[in-house]
């Protein structure tokens, strides 16, 4: 038998398949298909302090390989989040959960954090930096080392469970952003988030999402995603997220080898609501393929 | 929902860029009119999402206009093509709200879900008059199905080529009475007739999705009952909840 459980920042997991936040809801849609119990855990819905409806559609546009999304964190804020959506996601999923924040402040981020920190359900905090900072000029926490490093700060201040910064890829040097967070705290690096991108229709001559740009996600941008957590692996001593683009059980032994210690699946479940659970399914007979019998062993295994 | 794989048995063409595809597959998972499937393609990432014209246990019927290179391929497609579809997505119409003579209307490439409908409304014993409305007269196609169901049919046509001439709110006038309005269409055909139907009804709306089952809310609407998600709220919102 192979083994297929892998640690998270001091939390067991019976593998390492994380549905990746914004592509499976609070789990409900899916808990109607299959026991979502089988998923290593999940990342649910980006969640603020205030409700959010989001942008404009249309929020969706096609790629080859791919797709950008432009949701624009659509979410009925922490408060909601922490009276309805977790008591119903009790019912469907008994693991601890890994809760994705995002803010526009550093205040923002401390405040929704401190809540959900104090969820039992709730495992992990995933602190989605990605956002723009409207004090800050509107330039993305996450594009500075700095920005980055202040909000893993005030997260870590209020809060008790493990913070996980997941970085954008849309940066000069992400290395030096991954170890400003770990400097400041960080329990663990998440990335890659999407990849800023946009579709223009020729027929109307304009940009195909309402918002003009969006978030490039899907198989296309995997290399990008192997290849950063391959860097950030070798610059900091933290569990490390990997996600981008995968959707197949190789695609997760691959992104283990760069680096990672989990893997989330992201824009694949909206192409293929049952693929983290064939994920899981295949790893064992996958692994013997490679020969691998312990996944904990390959983490790194390419360095 | 269910995910399930559908075999081609015909892809015909029925009108200028309008094709009728019949599925061979498990169609108990469609349980109302107005629902739709969504349809892996080879080479393309995201599904298609395609309105269910009419459906039974062993197959599924749908109608679809080639606007891109998604229905470009699909219309390439033969019999014995087999697909991978995701089926009984979206609420579908409420056909216990009609009253006894309900009045449907579809446009274009809106007009497929109102014929699955159609033959509902009809199999419970009510009577049914319907709008079809096309750009021109060789755009036109189900006129005899509806016919052939037992539908009072007014066709219109904005050229005036077939039927009446102008938009389906034209034919307003020729439908006389009626207890409850179903429509689906462009987005400007829906407010027409939101504004010149005179009873309480339900509107079906198209959005540009992500994953068709509400995972993504790359969908979303505001409604007066609070947002909605087009694929699975929707596509059907019921008359009171609409904000224009």
């Amino acid at each position: 038998m192979v083994k297929t459980a892998t640690n998270l920042c001091g939390i067991e997991m019976t593998n390492p398949v994380i549905p990746a936040s914004g592509t499976f809801g609070y789990g409900y849609e899916f808990a109607e298909l299959y026991d979502i119990n089988c998923l290593g855990t999940f990342s649910f819905k980006g969640t603020t302090k205030d409700p959010r409806f989001g942008n404009p559609t249309p929020r969706i546009a096609e790629c080859s390989a791919g797709m950008i999304n432009a949701v624009g964190l659509q979410n009925p804020g922490v408060e909601k989040v922490i009276s309805e959506e977790l008591p119903r996601l009790a019912e469907c999923f008994s693991k601890p959960v890994m809760a994705n924040v995002s803010g526009f402040s550093v205040e923002d981020y401390a405040y929704t954090c401190e809540k959900l920190d104090k969820c039992d359900q709730v495992g992990w905090l995933e602190v989605n930096v990605s956002c723009p900072n409207v004090h800050g000029g509107g330039m993305s926490f996450g594009t500075s080392p700095e920005a980055a490093a202040e909000v893993t700060k005030a997260v870590k201040a209020v809060t008790t469970k493990p913070v996980i910064i997941k970085l954008s890829p849309n940066v000069t040097d992400i290395v030096s952003i991954a170890k400003a967070c770990e400097e400041a705290g960080a329990d663990g690096i998440s990335l890659i988030n999407t990849l800023l991108g946009m579709r223009i229709d020729l027929k109307t001559k304009k940009p195909v999402i309402a918002n003009k740009m969006g978030g490039f996600s899907g198989s296309a941008i995997f290399p990008v995603a192997v290849r950063m957590v391959y860097q950030v692996y070798d610059a900091v001593n933290i569990p490390i997220v990997g996600m981008g683009g995968v959707s197949s059980a190789e695609d997760v032994i691959e992104m283990m080898l760069a680096g990672a210690s989990a893997v989330q699946v992201g824009a694949a479940n909206l192409i293929d609501p049952f693929v983290c659970r064939d994920i899981i399914n295949n790893l064992p007979k996958v692994m013997e393929k490679y020969g691998i019998t312990d996944l904990k062993e390959i983490i790194g295994g390419a360095h | 929902m269910e995910q399930s794989i559908f075999t081609v048995k015909s892809n015909v063409c029925l009108a200028k860029g309008v094709y009728e595809m019949i599925l061979g597959g498990n169609g108990k998972s469609v349980t109302a009119p107005g629902q739709f499937i969504n349809i892996k393609l080879d080479g393309f990432y995201l599904r298609r999402p395609i309105s269910v014209c009419d459906w039974n246990d062993e197959s599924i019927t749908i109608i679809y206009k080639v606007v891109g290179k998604g229905t470009e391929y699909m219309a390439t497609l033969e019999e014995g093509a087999q697909l991978d579809v995701l089926t009984g997505l979206g609420n579908g119409y409420d056909t216990s709200k009609s009253g006894d003579t309900a009045l449907l209307i579809g446009g274009g490439a809106g007009v497929p879900p109102v014929y699955g409908l159609a033959k509902r409304l009809i199999a419970e014993g009510k009577k049914v008059k319907v709008i079809l409305g096309f750009n021109t007269a060789d755009e036109v196609f189900y006129e005899d199905n509806f016919k052939d169901i037992g539908a009072e049919t007014f066709v219109t046509t904005v050229d005036g080529s077939h039927g009446i001439k102008g938009f389906v709110t034209n034919a307003f006038e020729a439908v006389g009475e009626y207890t409850h309005t179903y429509s689906c269409g462009p987005e400007p055909m829906l407010k027409a007739v939101y504004n010149a139907s005179a009873t309480s009804g339900q509107y079906s709306f198209e959005e540009r999705m992500g994953c068709g089952f509400g995972a993504c809310m790359g969908c979303s609407c505001k409604t007066k009952y609070g947002n909605k998600r087009i694929c699975k709220d929707g596509p059907v919102l019921v008359k009171e909840e609409i904000i224009w």
